[in-house]
């Protein structure tokens, strides 16, 4: 067991399959020589060589699309898209082909693909660098969503989406690279479409992924010290397939949900979530489910305005406050 | 041959047969005259099987949906030499990545001719085995294939493939004018130029983007996009077979050996329509319909056997009758392919790994199906968490 970065359990880990598997190699923009935007791929051009690890073209739709021809002959790309807003430039690639060459071939070619990229805002990078649309990907049959927040399900995540035979899009974000954690030197492959309850709890669960999920742990523990609350938090951890059976388990256990989003609130991930808890667990909600997200904006690139903007700490402490207020009338 | 783009430029084109079916002989061609001529009488006859059993094909299935057999198909006619004669340059191990048009490269591939049909019937998805005829199934988005030719070539180029003219592996795509003005088709061949994948860009150049002229997607030759990018280009006479062929096997001997991809520019014209839900008198005339009805691919390649005592009316009976038989296996196959699976198949092939949520969706429609359907998709039975408090 170390205690590493995000960033370095994803290197690790790219480093460990390298090694391991001969079909497994990374494509990118900037991921060889430069060692990639955000140092994930550092040093592995030199240990693996050009055969291994591939500088591409500035050209998303093109790489994409050559990764999956590549993963149709049997081999194992790992694409970096430099951020998931540039993903939109390989759209059709990823939700037209990636997502449905299995089904529409009749399942006799798959696609094991993954394509790593980070979102996220606050590094003030303007609107359109600043995106949180693993939705877009969430909302496809034929794809997996994973999004990891810790350095160890970063690890176990990643070895799984490395060895999935479905096309995986392994969501980053940027504010937790430099994140610190356990990470067991053994760790084993993580089951893709299961989520974790990272901290157990009997008066409210608290469901996020990603950056909100340890925005969560981070609540949930304060208010354990200051206030003597007992707070559950699910890390959803895969978006797709979504484990509707643990988020709607713990509701029914707590009766009360606060859903956490780094996206935009209407049509966004907390909704399909919020459904969910409607449908598994209706009878034993004491309150309204509430959702916490970005203001629906294009994220402003003045600090004040985009810190404003994206949903914070202490939007969630509110949340949480208001919804046991809510229980605290009914029970 | 030289023809012009509407600006009466002239444009370079390889042609080694005239409309007429005549050899032509033009300075600078030996090296392609040679490859034609290695092609034996039998070889020709072969061609001309295939062509012709190619349009019987068309006709056939064009028949079949107006019928309502099929939901839609996508004629070739016009375009057998094109494809004849870049299909006949193929070696086994060499992988296609076709449009959805290219019935007579899949028919000398050996397809099974029902099969080819099952997914304009929408019986099938896909309708065949790729990894049986190294032949991919139909692509139906406009040149996104391109690219997944270019990977599988990197791939192949990745697995050590031999650099040999004959063992070595090499992938075509197929594609059409259309297409070249997609980004796609475009960050295929920058790709594939600065990896030296052994991909051979093959554009049909038939003129029409369904109702649009090629003048709408170019103010140059479309060779000339290949040339940009690094890739040895070539315009060819799309209706002459052995043009094709020749060009085809230099560009494909070409990636065997190592020395990267090529771009071949076949100049032909699609005489039906782009599929059977459009027509094309509302956009073209009938006097350029006839122009190019004289430069039949068909009646080209059987004046040349013609004169060179290869065709007879024995062997025209021969492939009548063969086509006669296609036909009637094509009738009897494709109403008898299964129409309708089962509601809860949709969700066989959605992942190649099962998991929870499809299961669920799945569990749910069977019980639709089967008349007993619970509350919800996502309600979990309330005996497994202990029933409402």
């Amino acid at each position: 067991m170390s205690v590493i970065t995000y960033r370095q359990a994803l290197h690790d880990t790219l480093r460990a399959e390298l090694a391991r598997d001969d079909n497994v190699f990374l494509m990118g923009e900037e991921i060889g020589l430069f060692e990639g935007s955000y140092k994930i791929t550092a040093g592995l051009l030199d240990e693996f060589g050009p055969r291994r690890v591939r500088d591409t073209p500035i050209a998303e739709e093109g790489f994409t699309g050559a990764a999956i021809g590549a993963a149709m002959l049997g081999l194992r790309p790992v694409v970096e898209i430099m951020t998931i807003n540039f993903s939109l430039l390989a759209l059709d690639q990823i939700v037209n082909h990636a997502a449905k060459i299995h089904g529409m071939f009749g399942g006799q070619l798959a696609v094991p693909m993954v394509i790593r990229t980070p979102g996220g805002g606050g590094q003030q990078l303007g609107a359109s660098h600043s995106q949180n649309i693993e939705l877009y990907y969430s909302f496809v049959p034929g794809l997996k969503v994973v999004a990891p927040s810790t350095p160890a399900d970063a690890k176990a995540l990643l070895l799984a989406a490395i060895r999935d035979d479905d096309p995986v899009l392994f969501l980053e974000n940027l504010a937790l690279y430099n994140t610190k954690g356990e990470v067991p030197a053994d760790c084993a492959p993580a089951t893709i479409g299961k989520a974790h309850i990272s901290r157990e709890g009997e008066d409210l669960t608290l469901i996020g992924y990603s950056r909100m999920a340890h925005v969560a742990r981070q609540v949930a523990e304060e208010l354990a010290d200051s206030e003597g609350l007992d707070i559950e938090v699910v890390d959803l951890r895969s978006l797709r397939p979504l484990d509707r059976d643990t988020v709607i388990a713990s509701v029914r256990k707590t009766g009360a949900a606060v859903v956490l989003e780094d996206d935009w609130l209407t049509y966004g991930i907390g909704a399909e979530i919020a459904a969910s808890i409607s449908d598994g667990a209706f009878d034993h909600l004491d309150a309204p489910v509430r959702r916490v997200a970005m203001a629906e904006v294009p994220l402003p690139y003045a600090k004040s305005l985009e810190t404003a903007a994206l949903p914070s700490h202490d939007d969630v402490v509110t949340a949480v406050h208001e919804t046991l207020a809510a229980v605290g009338r009914r029970r | 041959m030289t023809t012009t783009n509407g600006s009466n430029e002239a444009i370079p084109t390889l042609q080694l047969l005239d409309p007429q079916g005549n050899r032509v002989t033009t300075r600078g061609t030996k090296g392609y005259r040679d490859r034609a001529a290695a092609l034996t009488a039998e070889d020709l006859r072969g061609m001309y099987r295939d062509m012709v059993l190619t349009r019987r094909f068309d006709d056939e299935a064009t028949s079949l949906q107006r019928q309502g057999e099929l939901a839609l198909f996508a004629p070739s006619r016009g375009q057998e030499a094109a494809q004849v004669g870049s299909a006949y340059a193929l070696r086994p191990q060499d992988y296609v990545f076709p449009s959805y048009r290219e019935h007579g490269v899949l028919h000398v591939r050996g397809l099974d001719p029902v099969d080819r049909l099952r997914f304009f019937r929408g019986s099938d998805h896909g309708g065949w085995n790729p990894t049986e005829h190294n032949t991919s199934v139909y692509t139906i988005v406009i040149g996104a294939h391109t690219l997944h030719a270019t990977g599988y070539a990197m791939g192949v180029q990745r697995d050590g493939t031999p650099h040999d003219k004959n063992d070595g592996t090499a992938v075509i795509t197929y594609f059409g004018d259309g297409a070249t003005s997609q980004g796609d088709v475009n960050e295929a061949m920058v790709y594939a130029a600065v990896n030296d994948a052994p991909v051979v860009f093959f554009l049909q150049n038939n003129q029409w983007a369904i109702s649009e002229p090629t003048t709408r997607q170019t103010k140059t030759p479309l060779y000339k996009r290949g040339e940009a990018f690094g890739l040895p280009s070539l315009r060819v006479d799309g209706n002459d077979v052995l043009a094709v062929y020749a060009a085809t096997q230099e560009a494909l001997e070409r990636a065997r050996l190592g020395q990267g991809p090529s771009f071949i520019e076949a100049f032909t014209y699609r005489m039906g329509a782009h599929t059977t839900s459009d027509d094309p008198t509302r956009y073209r005339t009938s006097e350029q319909e006839e122009q190019w009805r004289r430069r039949d691919p068909i009646d080209r390649l059987a004046a040349l056997l013609r004169s060179e005592g290869a065709l007879d009316d024995d062997f025209e009976a021969e492939i009548k009758a063969e086509g006669d038989e296609l036909g009637a296996q094509l009738r009897d196959g494709v109403r008898a392919l299964d129409g309708g699976s089962a509601v809860s198949s949709m969700f066989d092939d959605v992942y190649a790994t099962p998991h929870g949520t499809l299961a669920t969706d799945r569990a749910w429609y069977e019980a639709y199906d089967a008349g007993d359907p619970p509350a919800s998709q996502y309600a979990i039975a309330d005996s497994a968490q202990g029933g409402a408090r």
